[in-house]
């Protein structure tokens, strides 16, 4: 099981080194007079000019040589720190509406234009069945989970809705401890069926009154959980494979 | 017959049915390894005579783990994967990764690249509608379709092969907009091969449209209604043809779709002939788009400003096109680093086929493999 260095533990600490190299748009141009002198001259003619006869500078000269310089570059351009995006509060009629109705159990946010809310796991039933029923969410996207394996609630689990009738998409998030179980929503809507099993054949997240929450896309008998931080991207269920296929696995 | 898939409850296999034959309950296999079921699906049916009780997918054969690959590559590493889910349309699939990601980061293509988009997407989509008619007809039989469309799909995967090298999984697009400038001809090639498609749906409606054995086998076949195909969460030309205005591309542009004018072809009845119409009323609309994409090609840069090492801010985005086959969505959650901390995809194929059950209960067996060539599914993006 050689394990990808990418251990489920690092990102974060892994994000800071160069945190300043290149956010968003209004960065990257800064980042570009940092490598720009580099990069603007291949690319004008007169300059072009100079090369030839100076016989010099090696780097410029080959246009797509010039791109790959500016990563060596960078950490030395550290411009003015843009705020990293975060979200914002979301307000509308129907996010009051549900505040008031279940105060501090929602948290609602806008994250690069995209609203959604982070529910707490006892109102989910609840929040999904009133989104449905009255504020028109009839299309349930699509439902996936994240896992953070250093969080004590290890999982996120999403819920993207659409409304066709107010042409709104939202997103609803909560968050369980491993071993903890979600109420199926396949009664809310039937596309979750599928959706449902997946996470579970993914993450091993069960659903409660889910009417055949088996695996979906691995095998039956199939033993972990892909998806899972902990489960190595080159891993597999050795045992499976020799019983089932009659091969000595490759790894 | 079609009054079993009317409603949702019939969705439960222990509903009682009256028998048909007065014979026992039967159980088959069909597939995984058929080609009527385009790839390898393995659909369970339960058959009193010949007519279907109820059936269950099988699927997973072509699972290779995309989203955990996903998750240890770098954002542009993971840029030619997508192409290999729905691999006869991979053209969308990287519009819809590439968007997500310029989301994250918070950057725009240019509009020279967003219209160099639109033509080759909309190109794709006739390309990948061009495949369902051939194979959808030659699985009910008839064999002409499928010569027609691949000799005219050839031209489009031609305009690929020029532009970057590849005919299928063409990686064409990149975050931030395009690698390639358009080779010298672009536009003459795509001029030159709407004016060479347009008489070709003719011919293609020709063969099908008001065809005897075609409208035999299609009409009131596979029946799905409105509200069942929204609860089953089924999009794309699908939900169109139950009578549902709805297309990503109008109701929440991306891309620059918002500037050229199209119209949503959409059914009434929601059958098997109804797709079919819509489809191919569909292709005509991606032609008129082309047409306007391309003669109003703006100059200017192809990409926009992109660190050549991506790191989005931390955060996490879920944003989706009008894939060929149905809202095509993508999932990321970014923490910061090189590499995507979660990505997941929605495909559109998965989530129709599960309408599958719905659409079969009730018609007979042959009638299974006309409706999952009218689902237009792609098991590489079903399993992913």
């Amino acid at each position: 099981m050689p394990d990808d260095p990418k251990s489920p533990s690092s990102p974060p600490p892994e994000g800071e080194p160069k945190p300043t190299a290149d956010k968003p748009a209004a960065p990257s141009s800064v980042t570009a007079t940092a490598s720009g002198s580099v990069q603007a001259d291949v690319k004008t003619p007169p300059e072009k000019d100079k090369a030839l006869p100076a016989t010099a500078p090696v780097p410029p000269k080959p246009a797509a040589a010039a791109p790959v310089t500016p990563p060596a570059t960078k950490p030395a351009a550290a411009p003015a720190k843009p705020a990293a995006p975060t979200p914002t509060p979301w307000d509308s009629p129907m996010v009051a509406k549900l505040k008031a109705g279940y105060g501090s159990g929602i948290e609602p946010l806008t994250y690069a234009g995209q609203n959604y809310m982070i529910v707490d796991r006892s109102l989910i039933p609840e929040i999904l069945q009133v989104l449905r029923n009255e504020d028109q969410f009839d299309y349930c996207v699509d439902i996936t989970a994240v896992h953070y394996p250093q969080r004590e609630k290890q999982f996120d689990v999403i819920w993207v809705l659409y409304s066709y009738a107010r042409n709104e998409r939202i997103r609803v998030k909560t968050q369980i401890v491993d071993g903890e179980s979600l109420p199926s929503s396949v009664p809310i809507w039937a596309t979750a069926n599928w959706l449902e099993r997946e996470v579970y054949d993914m993450f091993g997240i069960k659903f409660d009154g889910h009417p055949d929450l088996k695996r979906i896309l691995l095998p039956e008998g199939w033993k972990g959980h892909p998806l899972r931080k902990d489960y190595g991207i080159l891993q597999q269920d050795n045992e499976w494979v020799q019983i089932n296929l009659g091969i000595e696995s490759g790894q | 017959m079609t009054d079993a898939n009317s409603s949702l409850s019939h969705l439960d296999l222990e509903t009682p049915e009256k028998p048909f034959l007065d014979a026992n309950e039967l159980v088959i296999n069909m597939g995984p390894q058929h080609p009527a079921t385009h790839g390898v699906l393995r659909v369970i049916l339960r058959l009193d005579g010949e007519k279907v009780l109820g059936l269950e997918c099988v699927i997973g054969y072509l699972h290779r783990g995309v989203e955990k690959i996903g998750e240890h590559r770098t954002y542009t590493m993971f840029n030619p994967y997508v192409d290999r889910m729905d691999y006869v349309a991979a053209v969308s699939n990287g519009l819809g990764y590439c968007e997500t990601v310029e989301k994250l980061l918070n950057v725009e293509a240019p509009p020279r690249a967003q219209h160099v988009r639109v033509v080759l997407t909309e190109l794709n989509r006739i390309a990948s509608h061009q495949l369902w008619l051939g194979t959808h007809a030659l699985d009910i039989g008839a064999i002409t379709p499928l010569f027609y469309t691949f000799r005219d799909r050839e031209e489009i995967l031609k305009i690929y092969e020029k532009y970057c090298g590849a005919r299928l999984t063409t990686h064409a697009f990149r975050i931030g907009g395009l690698q390639y400038e358009t080779y010298a001809g672009f536009e003459k090639d795509v001029k030159n091969f709407l004016n060479f498609f347009r008489p070709k749906i003719d011919e293609y409606e020709e063969l099908l449209t008001t065809n005897r054995i075609w409208l035999e086998r299609t009409k009131n076949i596979g029946r799905i209604s409105a509200p069942d195909c929204i609860a089953l969460g089924v999009t794309g030309p699908v939900l169109r043809a139950s009578g549902v205005k709805w297309d990503l591309r109008k109701a929440q542009p991306y891309a620059n779709y918002k500037n050229f004018d199209f119209d949503i072809p959409t059914g009434q009845n929601g059958d098997t002939y109804d797709r079919y119409l819509v489809r191919m009323a569909e292709m005509r609309q991606s032609v008129r788009i082309i047409e306007q994409a391309i003669d109003a090609l703006p100059e200017g840069p192809i990409i926009a400003k992109v660190p050549k090492v991506m790191k989005p801010a931390a955060g996490e985005v879920y944003h989706s096109i009008e894939a060929p086959k149905g809202e095509l969505g993508y999932f990321i959650v970014s923490d910061g680093s090189t590499q995507p901390y979660r990505v997941r995809v929605r495909p559109p194929s998965f989530v129709n086929l599960q309408a599958l059950e719905v659409m079969c209960r009730g018609q007979l067996v042959a009638d299974v493999i006309a409706v999952i060539g009218t689902l237009d599914i792609v098991l590489g993006e079903v399993d992913r």
